[in-house]
């Protein structure tokens, strides 16, 4: 996504209020952006709690700040300065955060981002954005932009099959349609499960929806998923995220508040228990998050 | 307290004094290294600081000096001092997020206070502004890696609008800054940066505004030769001031030497 992020932010930064910063990252990736912004594109080095408080200070003065590095690094490296310097102050700060998840697979846990919108939707002011496919970027961009409050925008890597028309961008949209249980992915995931889903009867197939914003009471739920909650009593949340913090988690305590029940289950990342590192795809399916793993989850719910 | 055009002793005797009875007012510690930096920001708000500049108080646990210099410059009531550390006041214990025009930024966790003041001098320059951004830092601050983080950025970013002042009094939370986590001597490594250091006596006014007002093209940075718990015989140099309360008879003892001086 890191092109297509590039694109969007060259666009929005016609706006002479903008700053980016980045920690020392961007190489073979944001060059136009740095040839486009020129003085108010800062490589603020290898420093995150400084680049942090910076962008806060200069989104106090009423600039258009925008922080960019591998995602552990933006928010868990500097998370101090985000709640006391962003949060604490109501500053809409835009933290983007590159290879959430298992993006960076084989490079090890400490550039895994598992527990991201988990640690930062604990803070006031804060959305997380958690962008599907490639297409959804500039939509992103111009969301969190435009926002009010603090942003973190994890990028992942878009993964449509090549013949999937992909719908417009929206905080919640189905991805396919069928009679079984639905399924809720979060982010990037979701694009996975598209293929082995829609080769399932319809009869049975589940309807697939992704998420792509969060906190859950930014954007309710759509009638039609809770209409195919309570007709299955059964729902199947993925996501790649630990579950203490999830997006699974805060799911089920909103449904339990609207009076609704069914049977979750909940796929999510575990790979920090894991003592062998691989591609995402190899650590997706040793967390359980792969297309098969999700097949057998669907045909036993326990 | 009216505002003065320039400070003189009597004035700093009165700012002390009423520092100290906010203090015991409200049960209070951290007076010491309150009175080690009030000289400083005392001068700052009374003298030089304008509309466009700015203040950030990166040791927020003296946020007392704060209030207490903002109201010797008429910008907090005294009827606001009265509030201090109390139940629904925004005077709090280290300085607030919001409310308080004079306070940009709630601090209180140490090596926060330099960045946000960098980010505000680049905020100023990209603006075309003109103002100036003051941050006041403490001694033992400089142990956490952040400030330097802070410092690195500063002066590669050539931010001749801020000055950084170090609040040099020696003694931190828990002994003395050469025997918790040496950095002495300090300013020697801080002019390895490319940044305009200045050794400073803290509590000499004309020293003070003299390197206030010194012409630089780089970042600023004034080492404060401070005492802690500056003008209170029994307080000064001794590090249980860092912490405690003072009670009726600490009270009354300081309030009459700070009388006859």
């Amino acid at each position: 996504m890191r092109k297509p992020l590039c694109d969007s932010l060259v666009a929005r930064s016609k706006n002479p209020n903008m700053v980016f910063l980045t920690g020392d990252l961007g190489f073979m990736a944001l060059e136009p952006l740095q040839q486009t912004m020129g003085e108010r594109f800062i490589n603020a080095g290898v420093a995150e709690q400084n680049m942090i408080s910076v962008a806060a200070a200069l989104a106090r003065q009423g600039l258009d700040a925008w922080v960019y590095s591998i995602a552990p690094f933006c928010y868990a490296r500097p998370f101090e300065q985000i709640r006391n310097d962003i949060a604490f102050h109501h500053l809409p700060v835009k933290l983007v955060g590159n290879g959430g998840g298992y993006g960076y697979g084989v490079m090890g846990p400490t550039h895994h981002a598992i527990e991201d919108y988990g640690i930062l939707l604990a803070l006031p002011n804060l959305t997380a954005y958690v962008p599907v496919f490639d297409q959804d970027i500039p939509a992103v961009i111009d969301a969190a932009g435009d926002s009010s409050t603090a942003s973190y925008i994890r990028l992942g890597r878009g993964e449509q099959p090549a013949d999937f028309e992909v719908p417009a961008y929206a905080p919640w949209r189905q991805l396919l349609k069928g009679h079984g249980a639905p399924v809720v992915a979060v982010g990037p995931l979701a694009g996975t499960y598209i293929q082995v889903l829609r080769e399932m009867p319809e009869a049975t197939r589940p309807s697939l929806w992704a998420v792509a914003e969060l906190p859950i009471h930014r954007h309710a739920p759509p009638a039609e998923l809770l209409e195919q909650i309570d007709r299955t009593g059964h729902l199947c949340v993925a996501e790649e995220h630990v579950e203490r913090g999830s997006f699974g988690a805060e799911f089920a305590l909103y449904l339990m508040k609207q009076g609704k029940q069914a049977r979750i289950s909940h796929l999510y990342a575990r790979a920090h228990h894991y003592p062998r590192y691989g591609s995402q795809n190899y650590l997706r399916k040793a967390s359980g998050l792969d297309p098969q793993s999700l097949l057998l989850a669907l045909a036993d719910p326990s | 307290m009216t505002t003065p055009a320039q400070l003189d002793a009597s004035h700093l005797v009165n700012i002390r004094k009423r520092l100290v009875r906010m203090h015991y007012e409200s049960g209070v510690g951290h007076i010491g290294g309150n009175l080690s930096c009030i000289d400083a920001l005392s001068v700052l708000l009374n003298e030089r600081m304008g509309s466009e500049d700015h203040l950030v108080l990166s040791k927020g646990h003296s946020a007392g000096a704060l209030y207490v210099a903002l109201w010797s410059a008429g910008k907090l009531r005294d009827e606001d001092l009265t509030t201090f550390h109390r139940d629904d006041t925004l005077l709090a214990g280290h300085p607030p997020a919001s409310g308080l025009k004079d306070v940009l930024f709630a601090t209180g966790s140490l090596g926060h206070g330099l960045s946000l003041a960098a980010g505000t001098a680049l905020a100023q320059r990209l603006k075309g502004e003109s103002g100036h951004v003051y941050c006041l830092t403490s001694d033992g601050e400089w142990q956490e890696g952040s400030t330097w983080e802070a410092l690195i950025f500063a002066c590669h970013q050539k931010l001749t609008n801020l000055t950084i002042l170090v609040d040099h009094n020696r003694l931190q939370g828990f002994g003395g800054t050469d025997d918790v986590a040496s950095m002495a001597p300090l300013w020697d490594k801080l002019q390895g940066f490319d940044i305009d250091v200045q050794i400073v006596e803290g509590h000499d006014l004309e020293q003070i505004r003299a390197s206030l007002d010194r012409p630089a093209d780089r970042p600023r940075l004034m080492v404060l030769e401070t005492t802690k718990g500056k003008g209170v015989s029994f307080m000064e140099n001794r590090m249980e001031w860092h912490y405690l309360p003072l009670d009726e008879k600490h009270y009354q003892l300081a309030i009459e030497e700070l009388s006859r001086s």
